[in-house]
């Protein structure tokens, strides 16, 4: 992983390219984490895997988190990777939730790494989270039909409660 | 969906891959095109799309794939998943650390271990603890079985699925051997929680060590019954040879790992290039694959078997004495002997029992090496007993995109070859 | 008419008193004898003879060759293919032979969690299969829920398709499952096991909804229910 002054470095080239693009900096359990703007993640994502310094080709994995009650409320998580001096750094893109109907938008790195296919389509499935020029935005493992956002915190976590002999009375019905 | 242009009826083998057997059938135009194409007749233009499973004996889980085909020619290829899917993630940020464990077992129901090892050790490094090496060379060891473990099923239902019926029996034979030796030191046969976070559960008994240096001395014989069976069988290579290659580079772009891209020629294993555990301590190879077909995949899984025999029976020799927990009682439960004895231990096991401990602020990213790649687990923790985020970037699920590159213009028998040797398992997929 | 009559007939029926195996042995003897006749010849003939009806014939050829449909869904699935390896060898039973397809099994292993998406894929398979089917809901998961009591999972096989068998586990062993599929022979034999109340001699401790919890619409039907249940407690 680079260290933390490393990490610093890269920021600073990160904001010195485009303004704005890093808004923090993250580097806690020997591991560096680099807190970006939504709207220029791809640019990030870009340098990242393209620099001749860097060449953080590989994109190990695609995580989103809900933080609420913290703002902002999502975070989508790219592990990169750089296999030639095995070196990690994870970008998180601090998304913000529109409310109401909307969908919190993200530009879809499908062109950059292919991989995110199916990692995009279950942070959309499980948060509601819509990438910007995904091919296939659909939902991957709940039902096609299915209304909800999953994974959000706010999302009810569902299943029945056990009903004992002391609860029947005031669960009436149950036998049918 | 991909990027990869496919031109149909192409003369030339698919992706311009070079085939391992010389007089290789060209994949890309079946012999009705071709003498179609010979005398100067029209194509067949129409698709047929079938659909594979969910329920299907071949789909190795709840896979629903749909299938476009043009004759026995497969043209498009939908994978379609989520019928095993069980919010196991959501169903975490529910419960106390600890209780996470169990769950998080469930996900990919062959490799277990793997895992609870990504969980306890994304949650040990939160906590910033250092487990003891006994811990960690048990760990390794049941890590290990585990591996041999999963290869062993893989290979006993891959045979089945391309009509090696026997290889199911013997591979089993072996996997209840292993289940033996989990059920003597765990208790358990599958799902065992034997993990925890800060070490393992309970020393091993009298007696295991013994079981397995049996264990080890037999398998390696084991190995050359199965490799006897399947290595130089005829049908065996024309149905795995040159077939299902794609690109080291088009599998990086996938985010393949695991037995996969070794197989493609491309050196990459967590347990040599990021050791964590004893892995560092330990002598082993891993093995590499060439041309990235299916008797590539094939050979790497059962040399990988052999590596893991080799990597028990070092971590046997060196395990050393020791504590099997980490000493801190506000993580580990106090041993049952001290809860009569001293108040602390009882306040603590108390405590550890009904809320759990707590793990400040923070989040992390675990990778290691299962059977089928990179496992990774994401845990965000905001400063309560229970994880606020519990995210594992599964291999089978990454894996799953290359299984369209490797179908495409391929028959419809070497869609199931091509999926057998994918070894993807939908626990992990659909979590 | 023979077959109505054959078929009202239990398959195994054993003297319920000792009054009726009384009864039985003195037409034993009356038909050594000679002096058995009439409807009570019919009777005897019914009883001994016939009791080896063909039902019983098909039942002990259903229960000795069964072909389990492979529902594999989860981790149960694993141990339910120990089942045919060598060790646990359900091959003994004669139940080897696997078959994928529903049309051709007799009975369903459901092995494993029910996702919402599956269930309705699941029953589709149910329906599917011919008569006489059964199911053995194998593991925790598709009897209730097992551990995962959310969104995602149903809350038991029984929920949306007929069960006969529960098996517990999680996953259960090898050995559970053939206890489990034994105890499928039994009942499909016509000699089902008999709850644990009726073993430990326990009747009368079940634990019954409330009175108050029960619209009208059910209530008679509930207090039939419990008449019967206190009749056969006192018998």
């Amino acid at each position: 992983m680079p260290d933390a002054p490393g990490l610093e470095l890269i920021a600073q080239e990160l904001n010195d390219a485009q303004e704005g693009s890093v808004v923090g900096t993250y580097h806690e359990h020997g591991q560096a984490c680099l807190i970006v703007d939504p709207r220029h993640i791809l640019h990030v994502l870009r340098w990242l895997r393209d620099t001749p310094a860097q060449q953080y080709r590989f994109l190990a994995g695609l995580h989103a988190a809900d933080y609420l009650p913290a703002e902002p409320r999502f975070g989508v998580h790219y592990e990169l990777l750089n296999m030639a001096r095995v070196e990690r750094v994870r970008v998180r893109a601090a998304l913000a939730d529109p409310g109401g109907e909307e969908l919190p938008e993200l530009d879809s790195c499908v062109e950059l790494f292919p991989t995110a296919e199916f990692q995009e389509r279950e942070a959309y499935d499980f948060f509601g989270i819509s990438f910007r020029g995904h091919p296939d935005q659909r939902r991957i493992l709940m039902p096609e039909d299915y209304v909800g956002w999953p994974q959000r915190r706010d999302f009810p976590m569902g299943g029945e409660p056990v009903i004992f002999t002391r609860d029947e009375p005031t669960a009436p019905g149950w036998y049918e | 969906m991909s990027s990869t242009d496919t031109t149909r009826g192409s003369t030339e083998p698919r992706g311009g891959d070079r085939l391992a057997r010389t007089d290789a059938r060209v994949i890309g135009t079946s012999p009705v095109e071709r003498t179609a194409i010979e005398e100067g007749l029209e194509r067949e233009e129409e698709l047929l799309t079938i659909n594979m499973g969910p329920h299907h004996p071949a789909t190795h889980g709840v896979l629903r794939l749909l299938v476009s085909l043009e004759g026995e020619i497969v043209r498009d290829l939908k994978p379609i998943m989520g019928y095993v899917h069980t919010g196991i993630e959501k169903n975490c940020e529910d419960k106390a650390y600890w209780k996470v464990i169990p769950f998080v077992e469930r996900m990919d129901y062959i490799s277990y271990f793997f895992q609870m090892e990504a969980f306890c050790g994304a949650v040990e490094r939160l906590l910033e603890l250092e487990i003891p090496a006994r811990a960690q060379y048990l760990r390794v060891i049941h890590l290990e079985l585990n591996r041999i473990h999963s290869h062993l099923v893989w290979l006993g239902t891959s045979a089945l699925d391309l009509g090696a019926m026997s290889m199911f029996f013997y591979c089993f034979r072996e996997r209840d051997r292993i289940l033996d030796l989990f059920e003597m030191s765990t208790g358990q046969r599958m799902h065992t929680r034997y993990f925890q976070v800060g070490g393992v559960f309970e020393d091993i008994p009298v007696g295991f060590a013994r079981n397995l240096r049996a264990f080890c001395d037999e398998m390696p014989s084991r190995i050359d019954q199965y490799e006897a069976l399947l290595t130089r069988n005829e049908i065996f290579l024309q149905r795995t040879k040159g077939i299902g290659v794609v690109s080291k580079e088009r599998l990086l772009d996938l985010g393949v790992t695991g037995p996969l891209l070794r197989a493609a020629g491309e050196p990459w294993d967590l347990r040599k290039a990021d050791p964590s555990l004893c892995y560092g301590d330990l002598d082993f190879r891993i093995p590499v694959g060439t041309v990235g077909d299916g008797w590539d995949r094939y050979r790497v899984r059962v040399q990988e078997m052999r590596e893991s025999v080799r990597i028990i029976e070092q971590a046997l020799e060196g395990m050393p004495e020791g504590p099997w927990i980490v000493d801190d009682r506000k993580v580990a439960l106090p041993p049952r002997h001290e809860l009569s004895t001293s108040m602390e231990s009882l306040i603590h096991h108390f405590k550890l029992v009904t809320e759990g401990f707590r793990v400040p602020p923070g989040e992390t990213y675990n990778p290691i090496e299962s059977p089928r790649g990179e496992l990774g687990c994401l845990v965000v923790a905001d400063g309560s007993a229970k994880p606020a985020r519990v995210h594992f970037r599964d291999p089978s699920f990454v894996n799953l995109q290359a299984l369209r590159d490797m179908c495409l213009d391929g028959y419809i028998a070497d869609l199931i070859q091509n999926l057998a040797m994918l070894d993807p398992i939908l626990g992990g997929i659909d979590r | 008419m023979r077959r109505e009559r054959i078929r009202a007939l239990a398959p195994l029926e054993q003297p319920a008193t000792r009054e009726e195996l009384r009864v039985r042995q003195l037409r034993a003897r009356d038909l050594l004898r000679g002096d058995l006749d009439g409807a009570e010849l019919e009777k005897h003939v019914e009883e001994s003879v016939l009791a080896t009806t063909l039902e019983k014939v098909l039942n002990w050829g259903r229960a000795n060759a069964m072909f389990p449909a492979t529902f594999g869904l989860a981790c149960c699935a694993i141990e339910m293919m120990a089942i045919v390896s060598p060790r646990y060898d359900i091959a003994r039973f004669g139940a080897e032979a696997m078959r994928a397809s529903p049309r051709q099994a007799d009975f369903l292993i459901l092995s494993g969690r029910v996702s919402i998406k599956m269930a309705p894929v699941v029953r589709r398979l149910y329906d599917q299969m011919l008569e006489p089917k059964w199911v053995i809901s194998m593991g925790a998961c598709s009897s209730s829920g097992g551990m995962f009591a959310n969104y995602a999972v149903v809350q038991g096989a029984d929920k949306f398709m007929p069960v006969d068998i529960h098996v517990p586990g999680c996953p259960p062993r090898p050995e559970a499952l053939l206890y489990g599929f034994n105890k499928l022979q039994r009942k499909i034999l016509g000699n089902p096991d008999a709850g644990w109340r009726a073993r430990y001699n326990a009747a009368g401790t079940e634990e019954w909804a409330h009175d108050e919890t029960i619209t009208d619409g059910g209530i008679e039907e509930y207090q039939r229910a419990r008449e019967i249940a206190r009749a056969a407690a006192d018998a």
